[in-house]
């Protein structure tokens, strides 16, 4: 075949061999894709290293240039500001130089020094002289997590604090220049008064963003920390140490011929992709089939058939879940009564055969799932233009025929983004298969007898807090956002539309 | 091949209709009818499936205490016993309502103004690290919530918000990061014409002002949107709020107090105690639903539409 055909060539073949192509086409094109994917995280990190260049050289420069203002800002930081009355922002700048200081001398440097070890003092008896006599007394030693977190924590206020340093500085620069200009400059009140205007961003901004910060991507950093630990059931502080182990955790993972560890999580991958592919497309086909046969010209009580489905959503999952798994235990209401109405002589095992619970878990979720997808596919449907199926009536195409042409590559080119994000969430769903199996039923081959119709999310939460392997839990956090990340990657260059957001308003 | 002889070949609108009158053999309107009575059995067939499961845990909930874990879908013998016990002293279903109810409140004034927040900036500000922000953002949701789980529990556990007053860990917890899920919000803002900003700040009003008297305003819908999901959410938290909580039934929530009653050992005692209490959570929720159900509908088709 030659290189590429012409939309019109395409346009001549059948649809079998039309969608071929296509197929080839993408394949062909992964090579490329991967390049260009590479290509652009070497300019991320060759645009780092430069940058850190550029900002060396600035720090030099600025210095030699630099007003004696300036130049006084580099060890008194808000100087600047305070010699041109700025007195607010001077302020700030020289008390959080202040508290750093105060931290690092009196908390951050021991914590820094201890980083390397994790801690090296177990929790130990000492003989102790309690009014002349020897008292035998437990000594706790040092505690890895504590010295792990606050570790973590003096880093991030180390960067904080070069960050403002040199904020300090340029605005001090800044400052010179506008003062050398015969400019105004600005007062602490136009400082304020930006706050509402001007900066008004950066306010909104500074609540939820440090919220995000202290209570995700710091504990987030330090979970991946502790892959590289052995911090588990017998390394748990306060009474264990734990310490460094490098790739180890990993090294479980991927190891030749492979682990217990590793085999269990090749099967629970599997079994994750496997549900999160059923539980994502079973729903968006029959929520969208449930959408239609709502909205079909002539059905009467609309909102009342959508509002009885939409119950289901309402009621917390806990309880619908919960309830649902026990209507399905042996002696649930199921069991009884079929046993009762004389199908069955002995109950049916739903949570206890691996591959009944996992059709079992999939058809459940399609209760779970259908009126979700049925509300929002009704919306969408309302926005398809109603001329389009008048003149495809018109010209003698049959409900099916519409479906196919107008319906559904509409539906999937508008919730193609929704489709993704529904896969990844479908693979992190935990209250599904945590409420109804439990991850249950369990199989001693596997790694700690985990449960076959564990998830990954499942299986970290098992090996958490029941298992308490720290490390391998972060392990396997980490092995999640790999999937998640590389699956939205790939599906997000594969999207016929990547809307633009400024197109919207 | 001559033309006329194509099957495939383009037909009027015309011969369309009567070829499909042909085929069909009967009038439209009957057809009509017989596929509008298979809709409607098929309807009714699902609803009597979507609700049948809360029929039954109405009727469990009904059955008296003393015949314990049962299997009938008819009680043998009516009666509030359940719902009787529930709110005694003996059981802590009190506390742990009460508990849920101040989480919901509190977690949902807190993550809507998080929220609108966020979206508000990253919809009408253009600044520099704004794109790399939402990257960000993208790629820390992509890790495992509960990733995280053990560290904040150390945290709060330090600041003695656990197990006895695990109640205000979990506000805090749940509204702390909740700005990252600003995409609804942001998706609705996004659709709000940037001109009514600008006519206002032409007018001399502040960013400040634009914000709180044009823009709040006119998201009345989304706002309540956000305020009912939040508000619905702690109702059915569970993961976290039972390591939090872990051992003290003072600090449980409804969702952590009744999944403990269907633990094995307890599950003979309990279970039509967790159907009523069941009933007793789902009842506000439900109402509270039915009520903001526009509200909801609207959020929903707009998150998914816009993302």
């Amino acid at each position: 075949m030659a290189s590429a055909m012409s939309q019109y060539e395409l346009l001549r073949y059948g649809k079998a061999k039309r969608f071929g192509y296509k197929f080839v086409q993408f394949f062909k094109s992964l090579p490329r894709r991967l390049l260009n994917l590479l290509i652009k995280l070497g300019i991320i990190i060759k645009n780092l290293v430069f940058g850190i260049g550029r900002f060396c050289k600035d720090v030099v420069m600025t210095f030699v240039r630099g007003t004696w203002k300036t130049r006084l800002t580099y060890v008194v930081m808000g100087f600047g500001n305070l010699a041109h009355k700025q007195f607010l922002r001077g302020l700030l700048f020289l008390a959080f130089e202040a508290a750093f200081i105060f931290y690092m001398i009196f908390a951050g440097g021991y914590w820094l020094s201890q980083l390397p070890t994790l801690g090296t003092v177990k929790v130990h008896t000492e003989t102790q002289i309690v009014a002349g006599k020897e008292v035998p007394t437990t000594v706790y030693g040092d505690n890895s997590f504590k010295i792990l977190l606050y570790g973590v924590l003096t880093i991030f206020f180390i960067v904080a604090l070069v960050f403002t340093w040199w904020l300090s500085v340029k605005q001090s620069r800044t400052l010179d220049q506008i003062d050398e200009d015969k400019k105004k400059i600005a007062t602490d009140k136009d400082d304020l008064r930006g706050l509402v205007d001007a900066n008004f961003h950066r306010t909104m901004l500074a609540l939820p963003l440090v919220g995000m910060v202290v209570f995700t991507v710091i504990p987030i950093i330090f979970m991946i920390l502790v892959a590289f630990t052995n911090f588990d059931l017998n390394h748990n502080p306060p009474a264990g140490l734990f310490t460094w182990v490098g790739w180890d955790n990993f090294g479980q993972l991927f190891t030749w011929g492979g682990s217990k560890f590793s085999a269990t999580f090749g099967e629970i991958l599997v079994w994750t992709l496997i549900w999160a592919f059923f539980a994502t497309f079973t729903n968006y086909f029959l929520g969208m089939l449930v959408a239609l046969l709502i909205n079909k010209k002539g059905i009467k009580f609309k909102k009342g058939w959508r509002t009885i489905l939409v119950l289901t959503v309402t009621i917390p999952q806990f309880i619908s879940l919960l309830y649902i798994s026990k209507m399905f235990g042996e002696q649930g209401i199921i069991n009884k009564t079929l046993s009762d109405w004389g199908w069955i002589s002995s109950p049916i095992y739903f949570w206890k055969d691996p591959t009944l619970a996992k059709i079992t878990v999939i058809i459940i979720n399609i209760w779970i799932g259908i009126p979700y997808l049925m509300l929002m596919v009704t919306g969408i449907l309302m926005n398809i233009p109603a001329d389009l199926y008048e003149s495809a009536k018109i010209d003698g195409a049959s409900p099916l025929q519409q479906y196919m042409k107008i319906t559904l590559p509409y539906m999937l080119f508008v919730t193609g983004p929704y489709l993704l994000t529904s896969f990844t969430g479908n693979m992190n769903n935990f209250n599904v298969i945590y409420l109804l199996t439990g991850g249950g039923p369990t199989n001693v081959r596997l790694y700690n007898s985990a449960g076959q119709t564990n998830l990954l999310i499942t299986w970290l939460y098992a090996t958490t807090v029941s298992d308490n392997q720290y490390n391998l839990a972060a392990v396997i956090g980490i092995m999640v956002f790999i999937v998640v990340a590389l699956i939205s990657m790939i599906v997000y260059n594969l999207l016929p539309s990547n809307r633009n957001e400024e197109d919207l308003a | 091949m001559a033309n006329n002889e194509n099957p495939n070949r383009d037909l009027t609108p015309m011969e369309n209709l009567e070829r499909g009158k042909e085929k069909r053999g009967m009038g439209i309107k009957t057809r009509r009818r017989i596929s509008n009575t298979i809709a409607y059995v098929v309807l009714i067939l699902i609803s009597i499936i979507w609700i049948a499961p809360f029929v039954f845990l109405i009727f469990q909930s009904l059955e008296v205490s003393s015949t314990g874990w049962s299997a009938h879908v008819i009680p043998k013998a009516w009666g509030f016993d359940n719902y009787i016990y529930l709110f005694s002293a003996e059981a802590n279903f009190n506390r742990w309502y009460f508990n849920t109810f101040v989480i919901a409140l509190f977690s949902c004034i807190g993550q809507t103004l998080m929220q609108i927040m966020m979206a508000y900036v990253l919809s009408r500000f253009r600044f520099k690290l704004r794109k790399p922000l939402m990257n960000f953002m993208l790629i820390l949701g992509m890790f495992p919530g509960f990733l995280t789980m053990i560290i904040l529990y150390n945290v709060l556990k330090d600041l003695g918000l656990t197990q006895a007053n695990a109640v205000p860990g979990l506000i805090l917890v749940s509204i702390a990061s909740s700005g990252m899920g600003y995409y609804v919000i942001k998706g609705f803002f996004d659709t709000v014409s940037k001109s009514l900003d600008e006519a206002a700040l032409i007018d001399g009003a502040t960013r400040g002002q634009v914000f709180v008297k044009v823009i709040l305003p006119l998201t009345k819908p989304i706002v309540i949107y956000t305020i009912l999901t939040a508000f619905m959410a702690p109702w059915g938290d569970f993961i976290f709020a039972s390591y939090i909580a872990f051992g003290s039934s003072q600090g449980y929530n409804v969702a952590v107090g009744l999944y403990q009653w269907l633990t094995v050992e307890q599950l003979p005692y309990h279970y039509t105690h967790f159907c009523s209490g069941g009933v007793v959570v789902s009842v506000p929720v439900i109402t509270l639903f039915l009520m903001l159900q526009r509200y909801y509908v609207e959020g929903v088709t707009g998150g998914a539409v816009k993302g």
